[in-house]
């Protein structure tokens, strides 16, 4: 009886000690709807392949929204392991020594095997340092295409099958588009700030700031307000006004989809990631795909696009054993099957070129027509300086002002170099107070 | 009339007690963070901070963008006010004219109030939008081209539009009650003097509604600063162009999203002292002015 006694309450004990040991690792996200419900199933394939540690994902509203939670728990110390912050606040992070752990450093701690080159360069350039070393993990990562509207451009005496190569052609087709009146508008965009400024000058090889895009610390100040990208905020005032182009509203241009589902514009170009998006909402046409056009007079073009989403960072201030399940987890994240799973649920980019193969082999681009354009054009060209990504600091309020000078141009108070020598006047002194806040 | 007695001090202290505790950690203490935090300039994450005395305030002045949004801020509260007070006084004079449906009517006109402003927002979001709207597509056909995302003056129309709406309701049952409290015999004096309704509204009807219309000014202008946050996040988010950034959308962007908390902090101290100076106006001179 007594040994009975004994054994059951070891058992017990070590029941407990199990229980115990299982070592929670908060993960705070900005992932709602399906894509929430996607992540929360990666999460439990986690969970449930180890039971030492518990990844807990709590959905913290907007991109914004998530970052700011983040930062305000940081300073009330109440902070989550793991954050997914979106890319323009890669300088904010990046600044933030104190309170991150770069992930190389992560892995390497933790005795993680970690093999840098398996990523995908454009993926995984935007979140290194300048040595190299990668400083958060990149979850989700699109980039913008060109999607077309087929029935539009055979009805307008176009080939179907040929989507506009450059901005040459892109203003040809939409005049022939206007003129047989297949459509109302030749295109639109969502993002001007993230497409029509920002991969537009990585595309064309264009730096945007000075110290590489900012990879070099914060002195960087911003330089877009080049020949290339002038020219082309020129081209569009010049498209608006003659209606080939409509605007679709600030930040993610929230007006353009519509516009292009109802076949108002023949064109759209937007994040590769909205995919999904527009072919359950392309229903009475038939969908075409192309990368970003170019000037074809610009050496160099088209280089690369950049890319655009979330990573996931790590702050400091938790306990060991939880790096320790962070560093494992990510292993798991970045493995083949977990990203091809998701790059083909979501649209987002897979992150490493075993995860690329493997849809390659399931046959994954074949079956899904316009899910490989993007993979194709960020991987188009090793990148440069110019078009690895961006790093500015209080880079959330800049692409406001991108928005508001497109905005003075588009009404007439501001020609294209005036609105743009204003982005890097007012953007400039916001990166001197970033500087200054990070000295 | 019997006054009551308490023995000592500590009841009365105890029973204010729960209402102060309130009142200090929800209203004094963030107001002393967010002046201590105005002079000071911070990284996102409070890892490096600087005392930096009066430079936070003196950017602000300096900034072409914060003055557009004092003035963008006038503008609206000043529109928001005189539309929703306006179209409420002429609601209630017409709903006071009415014998038997005069409760329907109240009842109906009151029902907006209880839209969250959020929701009002979305509301005319989706009449005014340029693409799905209902609006846009009836001025297109008088030949105007409706576009709140790059023209400023239809962004601003939009906005006032949607704050004041819900504001209606509100103005609307002051009113009503204001001039239900009219004694009906001076209006029928003047009306056997020979005075027609305009000449009875005027002189009659309207000075004795001054202190409803005096309370629901500055209930309005304050209404207009500092509630209308949820109408102009879900509506035009501060633009085109800052055209509809009023002064508290840009503390909560330039501090929430920006993570510049030092400018951020200013903002909202400088919109502590027009508080406390509209306050002041309606305490000190503005009421004693007004007839009871």
């Amino acid at each position: 009886m007594t040994r009975l006694l004994t054994a059951s309450a070891a058992t017990l004990i070590a029941s407990l000690t199990a229980a115990n040991a299982q070592t929670e690792i908060q993960w705070w996200h900005a992932m709602g709807g399906e894509l929430g419900t996607k992540l929360e199933e990666i999460v439990k394939g986690f969970n449930d392949s180890q039971d030492e540690y518990k990844v807990v994902p709590s959905y913290k509203g907007t991109y914004p929204e998530t970052m700011t939670a983040a930062i305000a728990a940081f300073r009330a110390k109440e902070q989550p392991a793991i954050v997914q912050v979106f890319e323009v606040g890669t300088g904010t992070m990046m600044a933030a020594q104190g309170a991150i752990v770069p992930v190389y450093q992560l892995m390497e701690e933790q005795g993680v095997e970690f093999d840098p080159a398996a990523f995908l360069p454009a993926v995984v350039g935007y979140y290194t340092d300048t040595d190299g070393n990668m400083l958060s993990m990149p979850f989700n990562s699109s980039t913008p295409i060109l999607y077309y509207n087929k029935d539009v451009f055979e009805k307008a005496g176009l080939d179907p099958e040929t989507p506009p190569k450059t901005w040459g052609e892109v203003e040809e087709f939409s005049n022939k588009i206007m003129e047989s009146g297949a459509a109302e508008c030749g295109f639109t965009t969502g993002w001007v700030s993230w497409i029509q400024t920002e991969n537009l000058s990585a595309f064309h090889n264009q730096p945007i700031g000075t110290e590489q895009n900012g990879f070099g610390g914060t002195a960087a100040r911003l330089t877009l307000n080049g020949d290339v990208q002038v020219k082309h905020w020129a081209n569009l005032k010049k498209w608006a006004d003659e209606g080939l182009f409509k605007y679709g509203g600030p930040v993610g241009g929230d007006d353009a989809p519509p516009m292009f589902y109802s076949q108002e514009c023949a064109m759209i170009m937007n994040s590769s990631a909205s995919l999904a998006g527009v072919v359950a909402n392309a229903k009475d046409f038939e969908l075409g795909f192309g990368m970003l056009p170019y000037y074809d007079d610009v050496e160099g073009a088209p280089q690369n696009s950049i890319i655009g989403g979330a990573t996931l960072w790590v702050l400091t201030g938790r306990p060991d054993e939880e790096y320790a399940g962070t560093a494992k987890f990510f292993e798991y994240l970045a493995s083949p099957e977990v990203q091809a799973d998701w790059h083909q649920f979501s649209g987002y980019l897979p992150i490493t070129q075993a995860a690329y193969d493997l849809g390659k082999e399931q046959g994954y681009y074949e079956e899904n027509p316009g899910s490989e354009v993007g993979l194709q054009q960020i991987t188009l060209n090793e990148p440069t300086e110019n078009s690895k990504g961006l790093r500015f600091g209080n880079y959330v309020q800049i692409r406001g002002i991108i928005d508001e000078e497109f905005e003075q141009m588009l009404s007439g108070s501001k020609d294209a170099q005036g609105a743009l020598d204003s982005v890097v006047e007012r953007g400039n002194a916001l990166l001197e107070e970033f500087e200054k806040q990070n000295q | 009339m019997k006054r009551t007695i308490f023995n000592g001090q500590l009841l009365p202290w105890l029973l204010l007690a729960p209402q102060l505790a309130v009142t200090l950690v929800f209203f004094i203490w963030p107001a002393f963070q967010a002046i201590r935090q105005s002079f000071l300039r911070e990284d996102a994450f409070g890892i490096n901070s600087q005392f930096v005395g009066m430079a936070n305030f003196r950017a602000l002045l300096d900034s072409a963008q914060y003055l557009n949004s004092l003035k963008v801020t006038a503008v609206f509260a000043v529109s928001v006010t005189v539309l929703s007070m306006g179209v409420a006084l002429i609601l209630a004079v017409a709903v006071d004219r009415m014998l038997k449906s005069q409760r329907p009517y109240t009842t109906l006109l009151v029902w907006p109030y209880a839209v969250a402003p959020a929701v009002a927002g979305i509301l005319w979001y989706f009449i005014f939008n340029p693409t799905v709207g209902i609006l846009p597509f009836m001025l297109d056909i008088i030949g105007y081209d409706w576009n709140h995302n790059t023209d400023k003056g239809d962004a601003m129309i939009l906005v006032v539009i949607a704050s004041a709406w819900k504001q209606i309701s509100y103005n609307f049952l002051f009113f009503v009650a204001g001039l239900q409290a009219i004694p009906a015999s001076l209006r029928e004096a003047a009306a056997i003097d020979g005075a027609g309704p305009v000449r009875r509204f005027f002189d009659i009807t309207f000075p004795l509604l001054s202190p409803t219309t005096f309370f629901l000014l500055v209930v309005n202008i304050v209404y207009a600063m500092f509630e209308t946050f949820a109408v102009i996040d879900s509506t035009t988010e501060g633009g085109p162009a800052q055209a509809t950034n009023i002064m508290v959308y840009k503390v909560y962007f330039d501090g929430f999203i920006g993570q510049n908390m030092g400018s951020s902090a200013a903002q909202s101290v400088v919109l502590m002292l027009i508080v406390i100076s509209l306050t002041v106006i309606q305490f000190r001179y503005v009421e004693k002015r007004v007839e009871y």
